[in-house]
């Protein structure tokens, strides 16, 4: 095509876990291209592993350069600009650092026995509850909404309300502009009022709320909406993609039986497991964050404007034919290139470890504790989330074996 | 080989833990990397190597000697 009319994006409904029908082609034969979301202005799209690596990675691309723009996006709202995602070194890493101690290999580590317990207590009651259950409602979504409030410092029975506000948080079309506003609102009034709370305590407490409070009000090292922000975005990040990636993993295991024969006999796999399902999965709708070019950079022989936005497309970059042999197929035993589905560059998942850790510990517990796991009935059976910026089951019924 | 570290531009991503336990740390209070040994032995050095390139932040530099 030689249209300079760009192409709306994304190119059609998201089919499952499917991944984008063309971005194969477009890897190969127009590896940046012109799109148009459904708000805000055209951008470049970039497919290639090598030009998603350097869009996220380089300092030559920024995020702070698109506060004031009309950020190309799926979502209607504009990320305010006191949002971690909004800021580039070295202001996003004095915010990004006064959590980060949350998040290291260790500390998340010292989580795993809590992560295990709150696992196996759901499967105690699933199988006292008896097949089929519901793999979201019964264990993908309480695990890790568990694991974060109680790291936050946010009451696990309001659940209810920040789910919904976090769903709005998330929605490309699920709920309309206007109920995004006001839920959106409503998760700024109640982090305010956790952190109320909080100074009226008159601190000492040890959840990561109590500590973001202590950075704000005896140190001064960031301001109040800072702060919420950061809150906000740890619980709306800190538990809706591992919920998602859960029954994601299931259910791409379930469909490549032999792949799943070859980890339920070797549960040491796990770890390797979960980073080739996070590789293979494409987890969101469209493509990341926009990055803006802060001068001429050239990728794949395309020059792409200082001031322009390109668009990194992790799910194709984690299909890059040139970086993965038969990148389709899921290979458990897979030794290549990191994937970037954590992300890459100052903005990588700043709850990578926290996910993975959980990630392992839900599918070694499913796999070891329900023996045949499997859809209950037809695979129809299973819906999926739709409106959403992130793919995923919202309903997934599920039986195994039991021992009478 | 001898392995240099950029900590101002660490992002504590924690992919070089992950990747060579050995030869990198995270600091307990922020997360930021901390270099355990500059001049690992041999047998560590593909695991630093696929530390350097796990890397989001870029921050691990290897010269080989």
């Amino acid at each position: 095509m030689t249209s300079a009319e760009p192409t709306t994006y994304p190119f059609g409904e998201p089919d499952r876990l499917e991944p984008d029908p063309l971005f194969a082609a477009l890897r190969a034969e127009r590896p940046l291209t012109r799109v148009r979301l459904p708000y805000g202005e055209a951008a470049w799209l970039a497919t290639r592993y090598e030009d998603v690596r350097t869009v996220l990675g380089d300092p030559r691309f920024s995020r702070a350069a698109g506060v004031g723009r009309d950020e190309p996006r799926m979502r209607p709202h504009l990320l305010p600009p006191d949002t971690i995602m909004s800021m580039d070194p070295p202001e996003h890493s004095r915010l990004r650092r006064l959590v980060t101690k949350a998040f290291t290999v260790r500390g998340v580590e010292r989580l795993r026995p809590r992560a295990q317990q709150i696992a196996d207590g759901l499967v105690d009651a699933m199988l006292a509850g008896g097949a089929p259950a519901d793999l979201v409602e019964d264990f993908a979504l309480p695990l890790p909404i568990t694991v974060i409030c109680e790291l936050l410092g946010v009451p696990y029975e309001d659940r209810t309300d920040f789910r919904l506000w976090s769903d709005a948080f998330l929605s490309t079309t699920k709920y309309t502009p206007d109920e995004v506003r006001l839920y959106v609102g409503r998760l700024r009034e109640y982090m305010a009022g956790l952190i109320a709370e909080r100074r009226a305590a008159g601190g000492g407490g040890e959840d990561l709320l109590s500590g973001l409070v202590v950075a704000r009000d005896e140190d001064d090292r960031l301001s109040e909406g800072e702060m919420l922000s950061l809150a906000e975005g740890l619980l709306v990040a800190g538990h809706e993609t591992t919920a998602s990636q859960i029954p994601n993993f299931v259910y791409v295991l379930l469909n490549h039986p032999e792949q799943l024969e070859t980890l339920r006999a070797d549960l040491s796999l796990v770890p390797r497991a979960v980073e080739e399902l996070m590789r293979f999965v494409p987890l969101g709708t469209g493509a990341g964050i926009a990055r803006y070019a802060l001068e001429d950079v050239e990728l794949s022989g395309v020059t792409v404007r200082a001031g322009e936005p390109v668009l990194p497309a992790m799910a194709s970059a984690n299909r890059d034919e040139s970086v993965y042999t038969d990148p389709d197929r899921l290979d458990l035993l897979r030794k290549e290139s990191s994937h970037v589905g954590f992300g890459h560059g100052p903005h990588h998942c700043l709850g990578a470890p926290l996910a993975r850790m959980e990630l392992q510990v839900a599918l070694d517990t499913l796999l070891r504790r329900l023996p045949g796991l499997r859809f209950a009935g037809a695979e129809e059976g299973i819906e999926w989330k739709d409106g959403l910026a992130t793919r995923g089951p919202a309903r997934m019924p599920v039986a195994w074996d039991t021992a009478d | 080989m001898e392995i240099e570290v950029d900590r101002d531009k660490c992002v504590g991503a924690g992919q070089c833990v992950l990747n060579a336990p050995d030869v990198f740390d995270q600091g307990e209070d922020d997360g930021i990397v901390e270099l355990l040994d500059a001049r690992p032995p041999r047998p560590l050095w593909t695991a630093a190597q696929e530390a350097a390139a796990a890397c989001p932040a870029a921050v691990i530099s290897l010269k080989e000697d």
